[in-house]
This record gives C-alpha cells, sequence and structure tokens, in this order.
C-alpha cells in the first residue's frame, strides 16, 4: 500500500488494459471488438470504450479496453500497451490513455512518428510493421495484424480469435475470413517475438480452443437500458437522434416490432416527447431517449405528463454540457436539469442507473414506477456506461412489469382526477365507454374540468406529490455496501469506479467504509438515508460534474453526518480507480 | 358523463356540459357544432373518438365535447395526436388548434406530420390572429394589420396554409367556413372518413380582436371545381385561389403511415440469446 498522498498509478494487476488508435476506417474500433469476444470465449471478462474525436465522424478513432479475470466496470489507472497503426491526431487521446515506463507503445515505422505527447509517458517502444505484413497477404489488413499481436499479450489464444472473426466477417464472405486469420497469425507471431510469453502461458495460448461454453453476455449500457424497456413492458418509443443516445433506439426499433409494438423516429425532441405522452395516453407503455440538449427540449412535455398524469419514461444519457458540449464524452451533469428542470411544483421520478448491468435493472424499475405511479420517470445513465461494450454474467430477469392502476368499471360518479388515498386514481383509456375525459396541462378539478381554484390547484398539488412521495421504492432507493463511521455516497457510472477504488484500500480502511450508491434520485428517502447513515461520523460525496450538483441536492433535502466533503470534478476524462483510492485514504485518515 | 347513450346518437350527444370560454359570436362555436354533427352523422361512438389539441382560443374544443380528449401543450398537437393513432389505430383521430399553435409554434410539425400521412384529421381554426393573448398577428396575418406588438403591420407575408399541407404530403386538402355548419360538417365527413392525413382550413372569425372579419361571410364562395386526385391540378388551384374558395381540393391515394402497435404483446425473438457470446 503506499504512502498517504501518493496518486496510485500502480493499477490493477488482474487485469490488462490495451488501447488500438488510428484514423477513421483504419478499423480499430473493429479489431477491439474482436479481442473482446475472443477474451469472452475463453472465459474473461472485459470493456470496451469506443473514443472518436470531437467531429464524432470521420478523423481519428480509438478503443480501450480493459481484460481481466473478474468482472470489469471501469476503466483502470493505466494502459500496458497502446497500439497505434498510425498517430493521426492521437495525442486527443492521450489524457484517456495513460502510459507509464512500464507501458508497451507499438508503432508502424510507415504510419508517422509517436506524438511526443505520448513519448513524454516514458513507455517502451515497440516497431510493428503492420502495412508492410498486411501487404504480404492477399486482402489483409493492418488491423488484424494489430489484432493478432495484442490478443498474444493478453494471452488469447488464436482460436478464439479465430472463432471471433469468423463471426464478425462472414457476411463479409470466405476470403475476406482467411485473410483476417492470415493476418492475426503473423501478428501473433510478431508479438512472440517482441514479447515471449513463458513456458506455461505459451502452451496454455497454444491449447486452449476458444470454444469455452456461450456463456457471457456482450452488452453496451444503451443496449441494457432497451433489454430493460422491453422487459418492462415498453412498446412505444418516439425518438430523435442524438449522441451517445442513439444506440438506444437503434437496438429498440425492430425489437419493439417484433414485440408487437413500434417506434417513430420524430422531426425533433418536441415532438418525440409528445408522441410518447399521445401514445403512454392511449395505454401503451412508452418512452423517449435522449441526451442533454434534448432533455432540455423536452422538459415542457415533461411537464405536461406531470400535470395530466401520464406515465413515460425519459432516458438520458448524459454527455458532457451545457449546450452542445462535449457530445462524445460523459458527465453527470444533468442531474439538475433532471431533478429541478420542470416550471411549477411538479412531482416526477429520477433514477439513475450505476453500472453497465444495472441499465437493465434500472430502466425496468422506471418503467414499473412511471406506470404505476401515472408519472414521468428519468433514467440518467451517461456516455461512458451507454456505449461502453462490457463482458458479464447473463443479466437475470426481474419481476417489474408495467402495471397501470385502469378505470374498467365506470359508474356516473367517475372522476379521472378523484383525490385517492394513495393519490394515485384509475385511469380508463380511450375507448371505455363512459370514460371519456380530457387530459389536460391546465389545472383542474377532480373531474378533468379546468380550473383556477385554490381549492381544485391545492389538492391535485397535494394528490401529485403524494402519490410519488408515498409510493413505496423499496431496497432499491440505493446498492449498500460495507458498514463503518465513514461512508462514500455516490451515483451513476461513478460507483464502479469507486467501488474498485475502495477495494484498493487495506483492510483495516475498508473494514470502516460504507458505500452508498444512489438509485433513486427524486423523491428524496430522508428517512432510509438517515437509517443508511446511523453511525456514521464522516460522509464523502463524489459525482463527475463541476458544481456538486448531487451534493447540494443532498444538503438540501438529507440530515447528513457534520462533516461532508464533496468531491466533484467535470468530465471529459472519467474518474480512475487510483485517483479515487488515493483521495479516500488521504480523507480516511484525517 | 353517462355510459349509456342510445344506439343512435344526434349531434348533441357529442357534447359535454363544459361552457366554452369562447366570446359571443366566435366562430368556434360553430366549428364545434359542425364536428359534433359530423361525427353523429358518420356514426361513430364518443368513446371511440380522440380530439387532441394545443393551446389557444379554438384548443380548448376538447373539453366541450363529450369524447376522450387531450388538451395538451401549445403546438404540440399533431405529435400528440400522432403518438395517440400509431399507439390506438382503432380510435378516430381528430387534432384540432389555430393558426398560432398549427403554423407558428408547431409549424414543423404540421410538414411531417403531412409528410408521415398518419390517418387522423387536422382541423385548423384560423382567424388570422392570436386571440387568446388579446391581438397579436400570427403567420396568417396581413401584413399591413395593424396591432400593439406590429404598429403598422408586420410587413411579413403571410403563410398559405393549403399550398404547405399539399406540399408537404397531406392527402386530403379542404378549405371550409364556420357561418356554414352544415357545409362544413359535410366536409368534416370527408375529411374523417378519408385515409390518410386530412387537412381541414376552417376560416372562423374573431369577433373580438378582428371584426372586419364578419364580412367573410360575404367573401366566401364554393370552389367551383370538383377534388382532384392529381397533385399538381391541386396545387395551381392552392397557389392561384383568393382564400376564400370553399370546398375539398384535393383527396390524394397515397398510402397512411403503416407503423401502429398491435393489439397482441408478445416477444417474438429470444431477447437473452442475441447478447451471448
Amino acid at each position: 500500500m503506499q504512502g498517504s498522498g501518493v496518486p496510485d498509478q500502480a493499477g490493477s494487476k488482474d487485469s490488462i488494459s490495451t488501447a488500438l488508435v488510428g484514423k477513421g476506417g483504419s478499423g480499430v474500433v473493429t479489431a477491439g471488438a474482436m479481442l473482446l469476444t475472443a477474451a469472452a470465449r475463453c472465459g474473461r471478462y472485459g470493456m470496451m470504450i469506443p473514443a472518436v474525436g470531437p467531429q464524432i465522424r470521420g478523423g481519428e478513432a480509438a478503443a480501450l479496453l480493459r481484460l481481466g479475470e473478474s468482472p470489469i466496470n471501469c476503466l483502470d489507472d493505466r494502459f500496458d500497451v497502446l497500439l497505434g497503426i498510425d498517430w493521426q491526431h492521437a495525442e486527443r487521446f492521450a489524457p484517456d490513455i495513460p502510459l507509464d515506463a512500464e507501458s508497451l507503445i507499438i508503432t508502424d515505422p510507415s504510419g508517422g512518428a509517436v506524438p511526443g505527447l505520448i513519448i513524454e509517458s516514458g513507455a517502451r517502444v515497440h516497431e510493428l510493421e503492420m502495412k508492410a505484413l498486411a501487404e504480404t497477404v492477399s486482402g489483409g489488413r493492418p488491423n488484424m495484424i494489430a489484432l493478432g499481436f495484442v490478443a498474444r499479450l493478453a494471452a488469447i489464444p488464436q482460436a478464439a480469435v479465430r472463432q471471433a472473426i469468423a463471426e464478425k466477417l462472414a457476411p463479409k464472405g470466405r476470403d475476406a475470413v482467411i485473410a483476417s486469420n492470415e493476418c492475426v497469425l503473423l501478428g501473433y507471431d510478431q508479438a512472440g517475438r517482441a514479447a515471449p510469453l513463458d513456458e506455461a502461458e505459451a502452451e496454455a495460448a497454444a491449447d486452449a480452443t476458444g470454444d469455452a461454453s456461450r456463456c457471457r453476455w456482450l452488452i453496451s449500457g444503451n443496449h441494457a437500458a432497451g433489454l430493460g424497456a422491453l422487459r418492462g413492458g415498453i412498446r412505444f418509443a418516439a425518438a430523435y437522434p442524438i449522441t451517445p443516445a442513439t444506440e438506444v433506439l437503434e437496438w429498440l426499433a425492430p425489437r419493439l416490432s417484433d414485440a408487437g409494438g413500434t417506434l417513430v423516429q420524430a422531426e425533433d425532441e418536441l415532438a418525440s416527447i409528445n408522441m410518447a405522452i399521445g401514445a403512454s395516453y392511449g395505454g401503451i407503455p412508452s418512452l423517449t431517449a435522449t441526451s442533454g440538449p434534448g432533455l432540455s427540449l423536452m422538459i415542457e412535455g415533461l411537464g405536461l405528463a406531470v400535470g395530466a398524469e401520464i406515465p413515460l419514461v425519459v432516458i438520458n444519457v448524459m454527455r458532457g454540457g451545457p449546450s452542445t458540449g462535449i457530445p462524445t464524452k460523459p458527465e453527470q451533469s444533468d442531474f439538475n436539469a433532471a431533478v429541478y428542470g420542470l416550471h411549477g411544483d411538479a412531482p416526477h421520478i429520477v433514477v439513475a442507473a450505476n453500472s453497465v448491468t444495472d441499465c437493465v435493472y434500472t430502466t425496468q424499475w422506471a418503467v414499473h414506477l412511471a406506470e404505476a405511479t401515472q408519472a414521468p420517470a428519468i433514467v440518467l445513465s451517461d456516455q461512458f456506461i451507454g456505449q461502453a461494450s462490457t463482458v458479464v454474467d447473463p443479466i437475470p430477469a426481474i419481476a417489474f412489469f408495467a402495471k397501470r392502476r385502469l378505470a374498467d368499471n365506470i359508474d356516473e360518479n367517475f372522476a379521472r382526477y378523484a383525490l385517492t388515498a394513495d393519490g394515485i386514481s384509475p385511469m380508463p383509456l380511450p375507448g371505455t365507454p363512459g370514460g371519456q375525459y380530457t387530459a389536460d396541462g391546465l389545472e383542474h378539478s377532480v373531474n378533468a374540468k379546468p380550473s383556477g381554484l385554490l381549492e381544485d390547484h391545492v389538492t391535485q398539488l397535494d394528490k401529485r406529490a403524494r402519490k410519488i412521495a408515498g409510493f413505496d421504492y423499496g431496497q432499491h432507493w440505493a446498492d449498500i455496501d460495507g458498514d463503518g463511521e465513514l461512508a462514500v455516497l455516490t451515483w451513476g457510472s461513478t460507483t464502479s469506479t469507486v467501488r474498485e477504488g475502495i477495494g484498493r484500500l487495506s483492510t483495516n480502511l475498508t473494514a470502516n467504509l460504507k458505500l452508498i450508491s444512489l438509485r433513486l434520485l427524486l423523491p428524496a428517502q430522508p428517512r432510509k438515508m438517515a437509517d443508511a447513515l446511523r453511525g456514521v461520523e464522516r460522509l464523502m460525496v463524489i459525482e463527475q460534474n463541476h458544481t456538486g450538483q448531487l451534493y447540494r441536492f443532498l444538503r438540501a433535502w438529507y440530515d447528513l453526518p457534520a462533516e461532508v466533503e464533496s468531491m466533484h470534478r467535470p468530465g471529459p476524462s472519467v474518474f480512475r480507480p487510483g485517483e479515487i483510492a488515493a483521495a479516500l485514504r488521504d480523507w480516511c485518515r484525517q | 358523463m353517462s355510459a349509456e347513450l342510445p344506439c343512435k346518437l344526434k349531434a348533441s350527444d357529442y357534447k359535454s356540459n363544459t361552457k366554452p370560454v369562447w366570446c359571443p359570436g366566435c366562430g368556434d362555436y360553430h366549428v364545434l357544432l359542425s364536428l359534433t354533427k359530423a361525427v353523429a352523422q358518420i356514426g361513430l361512438r364518443p368513446e371511440e373518438i380522440a380530439v387532441i389539441s394545443g393551446i389557444g382560443c379554438s384548443s380548448r374544443i376538447p373539453a366541450y365535447l363529450n369524447c376522450y380528449g387531450f388538451h395538451g401543450v401549445h403546438g404540440r398537437a399533431l405529435p400528440l395526436a400522432t403518438g395517440v393513432k400509431v399507439a390506438r389505430p382503432d380510435l378516430t383521430v381528430i387534432c384540432a388548434g389555430g393558426d398560432g399553435d398549427g403554423f407558428s409554434i408547431g409549424g414543423n410539425h404540421l410538414l411531417h406530420a403531412c409528410r408521415r400521412n398518419i390517418d387522423i384529421t387536422y382541423v385548423v381554426m384560423d382567424n388570422e390572429v392570436y386571440g387568446m393573448t388579446k391581438g397579436q398577428p400570427s403567420p396568417t396575418t396581413a401584413p399591413d394589420w395593424d396591432s400593439k406588438i406590429a404598429p403598422g403591420g408586420t410587413g411579413i407575408s403571410p403563410f398559405y396554409p393549403l399550398v404547405i399541407a399539399l406540399a408537404s404530403g397531406a392527402n386530403f386538402v379542404a378549405r371550409a367556413f364556420s357561418g356554414d355548419p352544415n357545409g362544413t360538417a359535410k366536409i368534416l365527413v370527408d375529411a374523417i372518413t378519408h385515409r390518410g392525413f386530412s387537412f381541414v382550413q376552417i376560416l372562423s372569425p374573431c369577433v373580438t380582436f378582428r371584426p372586419d372579419q364578419r364580412g367573410w361571410k360575404k367573401q366566401v364562395h364554393p370552389a367551383p371545381v370538383t377534388p382532384t386526385s392529381d397533385a399538381s391540378q391541386a396545387a395551381r388551384r392552392v397557389m392561384t385561389d383568393d382564400g376564400f374558395n370553399i370546398g375539398v381540393l384535393y383527396k390524394g391515394s397515397r398510402k397512411p403511415y403503416r407503423q401502429t402497435v398491435g393489439t397482441e404483446i408478445r416477444f417474438d425473438r429470444n431477447l437473452d440469446e442475441e447478447f451471448l457470446v
């Protein structure tokens, strides 16, 4: 264990981190995806973050990979290997790919000089003539030479790589598969010369068939959110494309059709949220997915869903803000917009997914909550977990399924917005005889008639607040690990990094440390938090934004221990576990 | 609200007991009457109809009907109606509102609703003014109309709704006049029963802020043509008419938007299987 105040740059010994960079079209992301699949096939876990320059399309690209024997949920502090097929604008990725003297840079002499910013790390440099080697194979490509090389460094058996190639390139035909296999073999041989494996590793790599049973899932947070939505009963989506949320929509479109539903591409976010509200009014569980700028446009629609009491799910995959901000990078800076953005007193639900896998669970829960409370639920995810391809254990199904309180038996006393004990009033679906009412963004009486009267306003405000505040959110409001007099509170994708950071502390520190990852951001749960914080003397709040948005919300809504520290910084770079470990080590010893 | 309505319904059976906010003499009263006549004539049950609107005087119309309704936010009536129709193709969906809601704040949705050709009817009560906010020029207001917000006029040429609707792909284009409730009801029957996106501009005077519009009843005249399915012929008509031609000007045969949510929810795909690696 390192001394106080020294950033933990040791990284993890149980995983290998590899970055592939190259100009757009060089195929680094394809090679990375194949490496990830091959790793899954031989029983490993892993994660790949595809990274692009600020222009989103064209230009430079990078694949950041981390492979290991146990589940991987965040990036490591450093990279073991950085391979550049070429170095066009590669220095833009330098902050995301920390290297040290133990790291290895692999460069093709024909791809230009390694940028100074990257050389400065002191990493060893190894030359690999990817372009020239690929030219010796008919139809060969440098990215497949690279794949073979890094696969061997990561001790991934050739057979597993061949399987990944066969599956990925099958649509391109047999010749493409053969050419890629030959290139991988060349890359593999070159790596053998550069960094010979020890005897046992070499034997294992040669013997392994890579034919492990297909027991893992390869999934991104955006696809996971789509899966959670479908499992939860969503059958209508309306959407406008936006980075980094588009994959939620593209994944959902064909699968909604197969499930008897549909996705409509709207003309803008104003249309998409109103389409979703219309469909939900018609009785079909509905969602839309977007990112910051789109969420801003949807705020008026969210208020309509609150006032008219229409169930609705909005998935917001956060990126750097404000305005267009940094579309391809994560930030946890839409907390305030999601929680406070609506005008008027507008009770609604905000939940946050805290890992790629949790995108399934949290989205499915959000569908359940929205349908049960007849209110909008915003799901906050971010670019990091949204676009990370991750090898995980299969994600089991959970029991939440959309269930709305419907008005079936309608008599002459029926009132759409009747004042019930729990605030939830039975909702008639269009087509139900006698249940006709006009849903309205205007304040209304129990009979859904427009009203500006004090009594109607107050009773309806109370009713809408009651149904959200009084709902039983069970134990899902937060994930809590450990126990002690010190507690770390975080949310969203930062959770996995914090968890790994805590794991790097000595046991005498972790024995007294509790981790609280908040899943339910709104409504606040003061009583549950009081239980969770019982006996806690000091609290550290960690989040990725410039102003400590959650910290300030906690200050307003919760009784906190006397000593509370806020650790927050903006994107675009995600927190690393060593950074968290170093900060916590200092804080624990204060 | 009673669950028991007679089998054969009269126009008045479609009205709710809510008193309109409209000024005495407002053209919208007659549009309300025409709409109830039209749905009664078609024989639709009130619970099978969804009337969707945004914000403005005319957008209050859903609450005055005994149908399912949604009074949403300003300018978003068409997306709201689109969602209802896609989710519930079994319903008859009528979208209604004014010229500000439909052509200004909601203008973009008009283009795309026409283009999408969803099987709904869009009724715009056009009075060339923002009435609810007490008299500002709308996209259909003449350039020299004097108002507090634009003294001496806007100097901007008005928007030609029928031209825009036709060019954007509306499958049915008509103009009606609120002062002729029977004629308007007839056009609405035609619009509601025609498949695809039907656009009906109803000249509906605002007697409070545009008293000059009392003169419309003398200016309107039946379109001296029969409906055409030839878009270029219809384009010539709407480009050259005087704005007071009343009747069905275009009836196309474009296929309506097909995506709908089925009544049966099923899982045809093993979602878990596709993530296995």
